[in-house]
């Protein structure tokens, strides 16, 4: 979908300056005149309201950096003056703060929308995989972030997620060495945590220029799943069409933001760590950030130390490989009807493992998340190849346009200029 | 089809019943809830309350626990205990801060209101061996002790008009009072384990009140969780009385953008 601008420089000075760089055509191209299927709901939404939260995160996370100190004696005081000292202070650490929780909330949404819409196949893969790495950095930063503050949970949770590398065999404990800058958790560890936490959202920053750039190569996906077949029939411009709706669908959410920020800004955090890291007194329950649970979860449920980091690891990567599991060649489930209850399913599986993950490691919490891990990696390595040949699925509508006729009968159809 | 449907459906139930009776098991007693001025989307201290707190506070907690992220100014600052620029001033004075003087010299003076509430011992270790245990720095304690309240109502705990994010102060109410054996001023109804360094701190008539209220241990309990709540959040008031603000403006700008989307895709569908 390259060339779609329909940009033409008004003025001298913008011809001479588009003939040299022509930025403002492809600015034009992407968010103005970019074709975006008509039928598109309110899950499309969320590639907007990511992009406003990472660009949120990131200025609201230079403004704190200017006021913390990244040493281990200072780091929790520190925290406290911008909450006290600072000037609105504490409106940028609440909204730092939750705002990492509220990019969780929309990526998983996003992703969610991508399963079950099918968003991962052809031609999409690429633009699946640099989802996966995008994911990827934002938990890295999200970890390294919840260790800056320097309570208790930051202490422990460094703790116990860096010694996981201790379990690869013969280089593990050299490894984990190597990332403390030391023998423990301790004063390089949180500098070099500082200084990753700050460079990562920018290379973020450059995974996600090439993520929406092959978005626009491929064009979006839709609800129905099918390619676009005639622009003018099947699609909208993205201005105003797409901005409007995005717009709308970000200040909603910006309502859900605002709630956690001004009235709850401590639920989604955790007590212990507004007591400043003590090495010597580890708390009685060490539990990640909630968007961590249920990796956390599938960690714990391998009994073996090893097998669990890989059963952790492998859930995610095993993403980057769904374009190929999912042998089916219809990508929306709504003319699925077989793979929707898995689907629904694998959500279910997914929240329950982030419950077990906030659990204590015993008894019945094991059992369970060891039946639910089965699920999750079943789900992707068995149902997904075995669906897309015993399924059969509905009648796929043909074009876009029949599927938005089908829905809103034949007035709709009126083309929008 | 209808097959799988029945199928999910049931896992689904059986998952959902199973849930709670995993959540059942909690640790001890759960602190009582209760009513406090500052909770809610609207809330505000009450400016008595947490002066009464301070009060308790200073002359009965400050033996043994520093606040050393607060400074004197802020008891005077707007949304706190408010006192007057005078009476900071006079507290200040009250206490002596290590500082040097202009040869380098350390020396102790008279502390002013910028000076934050001196520490009491040098670290934990030295604290630890005066008291037995070190005894916690009180700054933001308010918001570092909290008590699980289990599934499903932890989720409740999140929504408008249920919002409960008053547990670190229901459970230091909780604990000042829990001191239920007569012959044991160690063991508490509360505290993990029930084995608590601290001895009863609070006796009925301990703290004298100019204002009429009750000199009892369940008064100054209450108000000195409070008077710790806001220690631990000093500009709950602001952010609170702006989140109002923000909620309206976000409210009715996602109404105008709402009738904005409805008017530009009419003519698409």
């Amino acid at each position: 979908m390259s060339g779609h601008s329909t940009y033409v420089p008004s003025s001298a000075i913008a011809r001479w300056f588009e003939s040299r760089l022509p930025i403002i055509g492809l600015m034009h191209g992407s968010f103005v005149s970019y074709p975006t299927p008509r039928n598109l709901n309110y899950m499309w939404t969320f590639g907007a309201i990511l992009s406003f939260m990472m660009v949120a995160q990131i200025i609201t996370g230079i403004v704190l950096a200017m006021h913390y100190t990244p040493h281990v004696s200072m780091a929790f005081a520190s925290v406290e003056h911008i909450m006290r000292d600072v000037n609105w202070g504490w409106f940028l650490r609440y909204a730092h703060a939750n705002g990492a929780s509220m990019f969780f909330v929309a990526v998983y949404m996003h992703m969610m929308r991508g399963l079950y819409y099918g968003s991962y196949k052809a031609p999409r893969e690429i633009l699946w995989i640099l989802g996966v790495i995008i994911f990827l950095l934002m938990m890295a930063t999200a970890f390294m972030g919840y260790v800056l503050p320097w309570g208790q949970m930051s202490f422990w949770g460094a703790s116990v997620i860096t010694n996981l590398f201790s379990a690869i065999p013969l280089v593990g404990s050299a490894i984990t060495t190597w990332l403390w800058g030391g023998y423990s958790v301790d004063n390089p560890t949180l500098n070099r945590f500082f200084s990753l936490h700050y460079l990562l959202p920018f290379m973020l920053v450059g995974v996600v220029v090439l993520h929406v750039w092959a978005l626009h190569v491929v064009g979006q996906n839709n609800p129905a799943g099918v390619e676009v077949k005639n622009v003018k029939r099947d699609t909208v411009p993205f201005t105003p069409y797409a901005t409007v709706k995005d717009s709308f669908a970000l200040a909603v959410f910006l309502i859900f933001f605002s709630w956690f920020i001004f009235y709850v800004p401590n639920y989604l955090g955790h007590a212990d760590n507004y007591i400043e890291a003590n090495p010597l007194v580890t708390p009685s329950h060490i539990v990640p950030e909630w968007y961590f649970l249920p990796f956390y979860a599938i960690l714990r449920a391998i009994p073996s130390k090893l097998g669990g980091v890989m059963a952790m690891f492998g859930s995610i990567a095993i993403l980057a490989f769904l374009p190929w599991l999912d042998t089916s060649k219809v990508k929306s489930a709504a003319y699925r009807p077989v793979y929707r209850v898995f689907f629904w399913a694998f959500v279910l599986t997914c929240v329950g493992l982030g419950y077990l993950g906030a659990m204590p490691a015993e008894g019945g919490y094991v059992i369970a998340s060891r039946i639910l891990t089965f699920y999750y990696f079943a789900f992707f390595i068995m149902i997904l190849p075995l669906l897309g040949i015993f399924e059969t699925p509905k009648p796929v509508p043909a074009t876009i346009a029949d599927a938005v006729l089908a829905k809103h009968g034949a007035h709709a159809m009126q083309p929008a200029e | 089809m209808n097959r799988f449907k029945s199928i999910f459906v049931a896992v689904a139930l059986s998952a959902a019943s199973l849930a709670p009776a995993l959540a059942a098991e909690t640790h001890g007693p759960v602190p009582a809830r209760l009513n406090w001025s500052f909770a809610g989307p609207f809330g505000t201290f009450d400016r008595g309350q947490i002066q009464r707190g301070f009060r308790v506070y200073r002359e009965v907690c400050a033996a043994c626990h520093s606040l050393s992220l607060l400074s004197f100014r802020n008891l005077g600052e707007p949304g706190g205990p408010e006192f007057s620029e005078g009476q900071v001033k006079a507290l200040a004075a009250d206490y002596k801060i290590k500082d040097f003087d202009d040869k380098g010299e350390p020396v102790e003076r008279e502390g002013r209101p910028a000076d934050r509430f001196p520490k009491l011992f040098a670290n934990a270790e030295a604290a630890a061996a005066t008291h037995g245990a070190a005894p916690p720095d009180l700054s933001v304690i308010a918001k570092a002790r909290s008590y699980s309240r289990g599934f499903p109502l932890f989720l409740l705990d999140a929504l408008p008009g249920m919002a409960y994010q008053e547990h670190g102060v229901d459970y230091i109410v909780a604990l000042l009072n829990g001191y239920t054996k007569a012959d044991d001023p160690n063991w508490n109804e509360y505290y993990p384990g029930h084995a608590i360094k601290m001895g009863k701190p609070l006796s009925d008539g301990q703290v004298d009140y100019t204002d009429g209220s009750p000199k009892t241990v369940a008064q100054y309990s209450r108000d000195v969780s409070a008077f710790l709540m806001w220690a631990a959040e000093p500009h709950l008031e602001q952010r609170k009385r702006t989140g109002l603000n923000v909620m309206i403006f976000l409210i009715v700008f996602a109404g105008l953008l709402y009738f904005t989307k409805k008017r530009i895709w009419a003519d698409a569908h």
